[in-house]
């Protein structure tokens, strides 16, 4: 099995290749139980990166009038398979939505998408070729790291603001106008869709995850690989590696730097591969400053911790002596925002400081980089 | 009982810490870092006051 097709896929198309959703198996009450109890026997779980168990959320989001959201915003700056589904198969995306619908009772379908997004074209051509029972609204959201955050879209779609709107209540208790609200990434909708397309058993066998490499790859882009695949496997999905490889920063920009290459990935949405001759920490660096800028300056931990670790970085480079206040900075950033963005930058820079010692000791002997030279 | 705090609320007023130093302390830019376990029961009066205090009213105090 492969998720993505090599071209954009019209209905027919779609049709041919997928299957048509057995809905008369999945009619009323009864229906929308065997639907959960199949997404469940699947083990299907989010794959916008927190890989939550998406039977588990479909039960709580179950409620009359309910909302369903797809989430294609993909942020991440090293995330490209939302996209790529999105322009190449988007009807699958659209029958694991009518499906994720039909599971909850949602009488409302938004699909959400970065404003401008390139695959905006792809994805009114599927609507118009479709003739849903829940009708499909595409909004498109402000274009910024944090706007795409899950409480963030429910704000954006009830009050017009794109910033995250803290731990309680969850979507799923109050979401959007305040019903309850299910928001799924739309490759977890795709994968609910072929759950049902092939039936659990089926769909357990042959199930891939979508994954983007980038870096120094032969074929850098989007993957298809097995849950759990060492990141050797994925490197050779995208036609291994052009050169030595130093480091993989697994999960994005929010993700964790590892050198070693058998450490097996999951839930994970993408992968760069550093080369050797690269600085570790210019590049950590960079991606501080990026996460810095993008807060919604909201909470104190992120507003004011995010742009001191990333100083903290380019003082690294520099070869100040900034390491014992990194340790002194980074524990207390864990755990106290409205959403996991201060999280992500910190779980960044520690996995820095622990993978990169080799960078950190030439730039604290002579404050300068052992490599001459600039990878962007 | 567990105090919490609202982080999209909360100013960095810095009273917790004053009213409740034994569960609140305050990182460098003087928010608020909550003890993780739960109030002791002797100072669970304390800890309503600091709630009663906070200018933002941005600390809670939770069942766990």
């Amino acid at each position: 099995m492969t998720i993505l097709p090599p071209h954009h896929l019209d209905l027919a198309g779609h049709r041919r290749r997928n299957g048509v959703v057995p809905w008369v198996a999945y009619h009323g009450e009864d229906g929308r139980d065997r639907l959960i109890e199949a997404v469940a026997a699947a083990d299907l779980r989010g794959r916008g990166g927190a890989g939550f168990p998406t039977a588990v959320k479909l039960r709580s989001a179950r409620a009359p009038r309910s909302v369903v959201v797809a989430n294609g915003c993909e942020g991440d700056p090293l995330s490209h398979k939302d996209a790529a589904l999105l322009t190449l198969s988007p009807h699958l995306v659209l029958d694991g939505l009518q499906l994720a619908a039909h599971a909850v009772g949602a009488g409302e379908a938004v699909l959400c998408v970065h404003a401008g997004s390139p695959v905006l074209p792809s994805v009114f051509a599927a609507l118009a070729e479709r003739d849903d029972p829940v009708p499909v609204r595409v909004e498109e959201i402000p274009r910024r790291y944090v706007a795409s955050e899950e409480t963030a879209l429910v704000h954006y779609l009830t009050s017009g603001d794109a910033r995250p709107l803290g731990k309680s209540p969850r979507p799923d208790e109050r979401g959007v106008r305040g019903r309850p609200t299910l928001v799924d990434n739309v490759e977890t909708l795709a994968q609910l869709a072929l759950v049902i397309l092939l039936g659990p058993q089926h769909y357990l066998s042959a199930r891939r995850d979508l994954v983007t490499v980038t870096g120094v790859v032969r074929r850098p882009g989007v993957v298809e690989v097995a849950p759990g695949a060492p990141l050797t496997a994925v490197l050779a999905a995208a036609g291994g590696e052009t050169e030595p490889v130093q480091a993989v920063l697994v999960g994005g920009y929010g993700g964790t730097w590892t050198s070693d290459f058998r450490f097996g990935v999951s839930g994970i949405p993408a992968v760069y591969a550093l080369p050797a001759r690269a600085c570790g920490l210019e590049y950590t660096a960079k991606v501080l400053a990026f996460l810095a800028a993008e807060s919604a300056r909201q909470c104190g931990p992120c507003m004011f911790g995010l742009p001191a670790i990333a100083a903290d970085f380019a003082e690294l480079l520099r070869g100040g002596p900034s390491t014992a206040r990194l340790a002194r900075r980074l524990p207390p950033l864990t755990g106290r925002g409205a959403c996991a963005h201060p999280d992500g930058a910190a779980r960044l820079a520690a996995s820095a400081l622990q993978v990169f010692g080799a960078d950190l000791a030439a730039h604290s002997a002579g404050g300068r980089c052992r490599i001459l030279e600039r990878v962007a | 009982m567990k105090v919490t705090v609202d982080p999209i609320g909360c100013r960095a007023h810095g009273l917790c810490a004053d009213l409740l130093p034994e569960a609140v302390r305050l990182d460098e830019w003087g928010y608020p870092v909550v003890a993780s376990g739960p109030v002791p029961p002797g100072l669970v009066a304390e800890a309503r006051r600091a709630v009663a205090a906070c200018p933002a009213l941005a600390l809670r105090l939770r069942k766990d």
